[in-house]
């Protein structure tokens, strides 16, 4: 084995202090050294995505990074995406569309979509297909991640529409008020 | 798939990653994004024995226009092309923003450079392409000293470039491109590497009743070992026409009559020849519909 | 999700059966939380690889290790030498002028016959250390000329794969032969012929395959986490190959990430990290990498077909005669051997048409490539290709349109005792097709192809129509003379003292959603809340047995078996409270968690109180009763079982300029009995067209002629994105099953079988003006823009 490094990774909004050899991917820190297994390696090459992750809130491939290229990031993975036993809107969404069925891949196009959403709150279903392309999925046949990925941006859309309205209304009331 | 060993070296600033790679020689390999390089190191294909991370230097992650041309640093992302705006990437060139698409995918353009991709030099690459077809300038720093290389000189074969082993590219500089250009490329799936990709920049007469075409510019990529500019169709443009199908065609077909493509696993030599005059034409119509 | 999807569903006779229930998989494989084999950690694990034969086919001379023992992080090497474990023999019961047996050793010993076989087994530290000593091995071979095609390996004189095998071929069976069958050929007004060939590909489950094993001293037990379809066959053959008491083995499977067959074999290398585990009394766990999964796991679907068919004037069909090559590559899997490809065409290839006089020759060969496993669909794909094909051919030759010709000759009468010596229960074959037609019809799509082709565009319409044995039990399989034969399940149902019920089930789910379907199918038999029970699967500890999951059988044969279970749990409880409630089990009914007198419904007792009395208050028990509520069930089929069906529909669009194939519009009109789940049964229609069209259009792998394999990665494999894969429109047909407890029929490689047939069909229907013919696949852009070149 070779020289080890030092080096501090903050996942999921913690921050861990490691030794490891340089060599070690992000996935493979991810997975082995901190225990965090929910990031799956499914090819090693970067084509199958199955170990997407978020770095800075962008969806990156985690075995194409090593980890000592991730310090001073910010690494966000599946394992963030839930409040204890409460799935978010996006993991609803898969859940409702039977978007994912041996889950091996889920991981991966779940964060792919959350980062990608989060830049592209109004994409078109023809972007958000584009965008599932960049992940392999065996089972479903992808128009079930396609739907629930375009399901959970409407979704998102219309209660910031909601949003924006109960603000607006809020503001012209408190206008009302004022004038009078 | 797990890399071989090799020693971190963290660069804090171009001239430290230029004494890094003169001390350390022909062992050591620079990592930008590392899109193309790791999974060659996780197939152990590519084994260096000190990698020089450039990625924490700073400044080297704009996008700078003047008007006349476009100044990207080498650390730019292809996503941060991807999404830059026409205040950002200045008028003209959004060919350059419209041909990100084609690059591989979203999570691989978040991570990918500019820099990074002209020194990988693959022969499909975006990039690559981009800066034979408008004559981009690349910029390398070494320990002699900063240089400019035109692209034409900058791709040698597969993979190998102008580039010294001590040197690495601090920017890259684009021409505007011709109001109207495009980029096409043909795979079997979505962002694969391109079978044969096909770009064009044509000078057309927009004053002239029916749109005249006075020339313009054919860069090829997958039918050579670099990407190319093909003379032969380009002549056909010089000779000038009326910009419609027939003239495309016929610069397509000059095109895939000079080149000499290979053959391999993606493609025969005529399947590449039949590929360069579909994109050739489309690309032609695709520029001067925008 | 089309309009029929509801509407044509039976009412359910309970609350779960044929609803969409949410699947209770879904929250931790969501959240991260699930538990693959490479996700299991244990202390002090071990992580090995393998030193892989870089040439296809010779003897290895010398491999010296000593090297790879000086690697930092490196633990212990192993060659098969140092080893000694038993190989795995896969056997028929045939004679050997119809199958030759060949071993398959867990480490080669001299012999390579592909090129990724392992040779050695490194463990260390870590997985990188694992591969630097990998790469420290050195290994010096005798080359021999490798056989890398069926054609080169039927060859007089061709160099020999196995020994024993002294004309390559593995399998040879001459079967049906309807007599007559030369006259009707010549005399049949109308003879047509389709030769194909089809790629050889990888079921790519999208996890690897992988083990960890552990001795346990206190169970005496190796104990061994793999990613299976089939547990217990894993710990039979492991345990004879490391010669231990079976009881000695316990094979756990955790969460899986697909398998599609690929995993419903015993490999090799989980046996090899299993005996390296038990020498070192340590944790040894092994991923297989995706080069390796590519390279040197199992693959499939290399067919050759040369096929004719005789017709009348009515376009009646009067006789098929096919002769089919399988190229299995250089071993027999096990248990199914290298006769599963040729077995399942020769014996089901009629399919859904009424075929008067049959006859084929289907024959099994072995080259130096990569061994062959069952893939989901198994020869279906291929058969109903070439079955599809021919009816295409002969619609042109008869000058009558495709889709009646088809009408004509397919199965209306049911059950249909066929030629193939296979009786077909009852399906919509005939509705399905025609149901289908119209859709197409309906939603414009035969318009849009008369004005593209009026506008110069190459668009085609094709069909496929086929049907897929589901209820393969012990009869199916020994008449196919398997010696080790599959085909029952047997369930244990068990509640505790709080009135959850824990079933446990020996099919495995690896994305089929059994922890949500056969807790449907127990549920409404228990009437109980599904979140009282749990389905235990993929442990031979506590899993008396069952033989996994292939072959559509889970809910079949699996399912039957849970229902049954919790049929003799329900009438165990009727018996208990009838003693507690004074009156005959015949007089109490179970409702809702509760077992209530018929004629005093207030009168009753809950589970939990009833459970209660069973295992803390055993002298209550009525005396004719044992305490406990546990019983077990098996199910079985030993008639031919029963046959899900299909018609698929594709229309494509042909690009000139590329050759690319784009596919406008996929519509699927299954029948699968009662859909248990409706939204798991279009699931598993989407993923499995996903698949057929994969094979279709993209994927293969290919050897050159030192039988170095042409994909070693997703950039030449190429599996196709969502970019590629079309929405598609499933429409629900519903003739319950007679056979299975549940009136389900399985459906898991329904989308799978009928799409390549579908899509070829499709793309010839654009090059008909061309006159240019396509049948083998995959069909790549570049074929199409060469026919379209052609013809221009």
């Amino acid at each position: 084995m070779t020289d080890r490094q030092l080096i501090t990774l903050r996942v999921n909004g913690e921050p861990y202090e490691l030794v490891i050899e340089p060599r070690r991917t992000l996935a493979d820190t991810l997975r082995q050294d901190l225990g965090l297994t929910g990031t799956h390696l499914g090819c090693e090459h970067g084509i199958c995505g199955a170990c997407t992750v978020l770095v800075d809130g962008a969806p990156a491939r985690a075995c194409l990074m090593f980890a000592v290229q991730a310090e001073d990031r910010d690494i966000r993975t599946v394992e963030s995406l839930a409040d204890g036993d409460e799935l978010s809107d996006l993991q609803r969404a898969f859940s409702a569309h039977h978007a994912l069925q041996c889950g091996f891949c889920t991981p991966g196009f779940l964060m792919l979509a959350e980062g990608f959403l989060a830049e592209r709150p109004e994409a078109t279903r023809e972007e958000i297909r584009e965008l599932v392309s960049s992940n392999l999925c065996r089972c479903t046949g992808y128009q079930p991640i396609v739907d629930a990925v375009e399901d959970c941006a409407r979704r998102r859309q219309a209660s910031r529409r909601e949003h924006d309205r109960a603000a607006c209304g809020e503001a012209e009331r408190s206008g009302h008020a004022a004038g009078a | 798939m797990k890399p071989a060993a090799f020693t971190y070296h963290r660069a804090r600033d171009v001239a430290g990653a230029i004494r890094l790679l003169a001390e350390l020689g022909d062992e050591a390999k620079i990592i930008a994004g590392g899109q193309s390089l790791v999974a060659m190191m996780n197939y152990r294909l590519a084994r260096p024995a000190h990698l020089v991370d450039i990625g924490r230097i700073g400044g080297l992650d704009h996008l700078r226009g003047d008007g006349s041309t476009l100044r990207i640093g080498a650390l730019t992302t292809h996503h941060a092309v991807e999404v830059a705006t026409d205040a950002w990437l200045g008028r003209g060139f959004t060919l350059l923003r419209d041909a990100m698409a084609w690059v591989g995918h979203l999570p691989i353009r978040t991570r990918g450079t500019v820099g990074g991709s002209l020194a990988h030099a693959d022969a499909t690459a975006e990039w690559c392409l981009l800066a034979v077809l408008l004559d981009a300038e690349i910029v390398a720093s070494g320990p002699r000293g900063t240089r400019t290389i035109a692209a034409g000189d900058f791709f040698h074969g597969f993979y190998t470039t102008a580039l010294a082993a001590d040197e690495m590219i601090t920017e890259v500089v684009f021409p505007r491109p011709a109001p109207h250009s495009a980029l096409l490329e043909f795979a079997e799936r979505r962002g694969d590497f391109a079978i044969v990709s096909a770009a064009v920049d044509l000078d057309v007469d927009e004053h002239r009743a029916g749109r005249a075409v006075r020339g313009g510019r054919v860069a090829l990529g997958g039918v050579a070992p670099v990407p190319v500019r093909v003379p032969e169709a380009e002549a056909v443009l010089a000779e000038g026409g009326q910009a419609g199908p027939d003239l495309f065609r016929r610069c397509a077909a000059a095109a895939a009559a000079a080149i000499d493509p290979p053959g391999d696993g993606n493609g025969s030599a005529d399947y590449r020849r039949a590929l360069t005059q579909t994109l050739i034409e489309d690309a032609c119509a695709k520029a001067v519909s925008r | 999700m089309s309009a029929h999807t509801t509407e044509s569903r039976h009412a359910p006779a309970g609350r779960y059966v044929g609803a969409s229930v949410p699947r209770r998989e879904d929250p931790r494989l969501l959240t991260g939380r699930g538990r693959f084999v490479d996700d299991i950690r244990i202390p002090g694990l071990l992580h090995a690889q393998f030193v892989r034969s870089r040439v296809a086919s010779g003897v290895v001379t010398s491999i010296d290790l000593s090297a790879v023992l000086d690697v930092p992080g490196v633990v212990a090497a192993y060659t098969a030498a140092d080893l000694d474990v038993i190989g795995i023999t896969a056997v028929l019961d045939r004679p050997r002028t119809q199958f030759v047996p060949t071993e398959m050793p867990i480490l080669a010993r001299d012999r390579v016959r592909f090129a990724g076989e392992p040779l050695a087994i490194v463990i260390a530290e870590d997985p990188y250390a694992a591969e630097d000593g990998v790469e420290a091995a050195a290994v010096t071979y005798q080359v021999h000329t490798p056989v890398t095609s069926a054609e080169q390996a039927l060859e007089p004189g061709a160099p020999l794969v196995h020994d024993e095998a002294a004309d390559n071929v593995l399998l040879d069976v001459s079967m049906f032969a309807t007599e007559g069958i030369d006259e009707v050929f010549a005399e049949a007004p109308c003879v047509v012929r389709v030769r194909t060939r089809t790629g050889r590909q990888n079921a790519v489950p999208l996890e690897t395959r992988g083990a960890v094993a552990d001795w346990d001293d206190r169970d005496a037990q190796l104990v061994v986490r793999t990613c299976t379809q089939v547990p217990h066959q894993v710990r039979t053959v492991m345990a004879r190959s490391l010669r231990l008491d079976e009881r000695a083995v316990r094979v756990i499977t955790p969460d899986m990430g697909g398998g599609f067959g690929q995993k419903c074999v015993v490999g090799r290398e989980e046996i090899a990290v299993a005996a390296a585990a038990l020498r070192l009394r340590r944790p040894v766990k092994w991923i297989e990498d995706r080069k390796d999964a590519l390279t040197a796991s199992f693959l499939a679907r290399e067919q050759r077909y040369d096929a004719r068919a005789a017709f009348d004037r009515d376009g009646r069909i009067l006789a098929l005669d096919a002769d089919i090559v399988c190229d299995m590559g250089a071993y027999s899997c096990y248990p199914f051997t290298a006769a599963v490809e040729p077995l399942m065409a020769s014996a089901e290839m009629p399919g859904v048409y009424r075929v008067p006089a049959y006859r084929v020759r289907g024959r099994a060969v072995t080259t130096n490539k990569a061994p062959s496993a069952p893939y989901r669909g198994v020869s279906r794909p291929q058969y109903v290709m070439v079955m599809e094909r021919l009816f295409e051919r002969a619609a042109r030759e008869l000058k009558v349109d495709a889709v009646e010709l088809r009408r004509r000759n397919l199965i209306t009468e049911f059950p249909y005792s066929g030629v193939n010596n296979i009786t077909y229960d009852a399906g919509s074959y005939l509705d399905s097709l025609n149901l289908c037609e119209q859709v197409l019809k309906d939603e414009g799509w035969y318009d849009l192809k008369a004005a593209a082709a009026a506008g110069g565009r190459h668009v085609g319409i094709g069909y496929s129509c086929f049907n897929e044995r589901t209820g393969y039990g012990s009869g199916a399989f020994a008449q196919r003379k398997m010696s080790v034969v599959p085909g029952f399940d047997m369930t244990e149902a068990r509640m505790d003292t709080t009135g959850s019920v824990t079933i446990t089930t020996g099919t495995l789910s690896h994305g089929q959603s059994h922890e949500t379907t056969l807790a449907q199918i127990a549920a409404d038999e228990l009437k109980l809340d599904i979140s009282k029970i749990k389905i235990v699967q993929g442990d031979t500890d506590r899993v008396i047995y069952g033989w996994g999951t292939f072959a559509s059988r889970s809910v079949v044969v699996g399912g039957s078996a849970v229902r049954l279970a919790a049929v003799k749990l329900a009438e165990k409880l009727r018996m208990l409270a009838a003693g507690l409630l004074d009156t005959t089990p015949d007089d109490v009914e179970l409702d809702d968690g509760r077992v209530r007198r018929r004629d005093d419904p207030g009168r009753g007792l809950g589970y939990a109180e009833l459970a209660d009395i069973a295992y803390l208050k055993a002298h209550l028990v009525p005396k004719d009763l044992e305490p406990g509520l546990s019983v077990t069930a098996t199910f079985d089929v030993f008639t031919d079982g029963t046959f899900g069906n299909a018609t698929h529909g594709a229309v494509v669009e042909l690009h000139k300029g590329t050759g690319r194939v784009e596919i406008l519009r996929y519509v699927c009109v299954e029948d699968c009995g009662v859909a248990i789940n409706p939204m798991v049964v279009e699931g598993q229609c989407r993923g499995g067209i996903a698949q057929g069209i994969a094979g279709a259009l993209f994927e293969q792998v290919t050897y050159d002629e030192q039988g170095e394999p042409s994909a070693t990665g997703f950039l030449d494999y190429k599996v196709p994105t969502a970019s590629e894969i079309p929405d598609v429109a499933i429409h629900h047909l519903e003739t319950p099953s007679a056979l299975t407890e549940s009136g389900a029929k399985g459906v898991g490689e329904g989308g799978t079988i009928g799409a390549p047939a579908a899509v070829l069909n499709a793309v010839n229907d654009a090059l008909a003006p061309t006159g240019v013919e396509l049948n083998d696949t995959p069909i790549t852009p570049e074929t199409v823009q060469r026919a379209l070149e052609q013809a221009s």
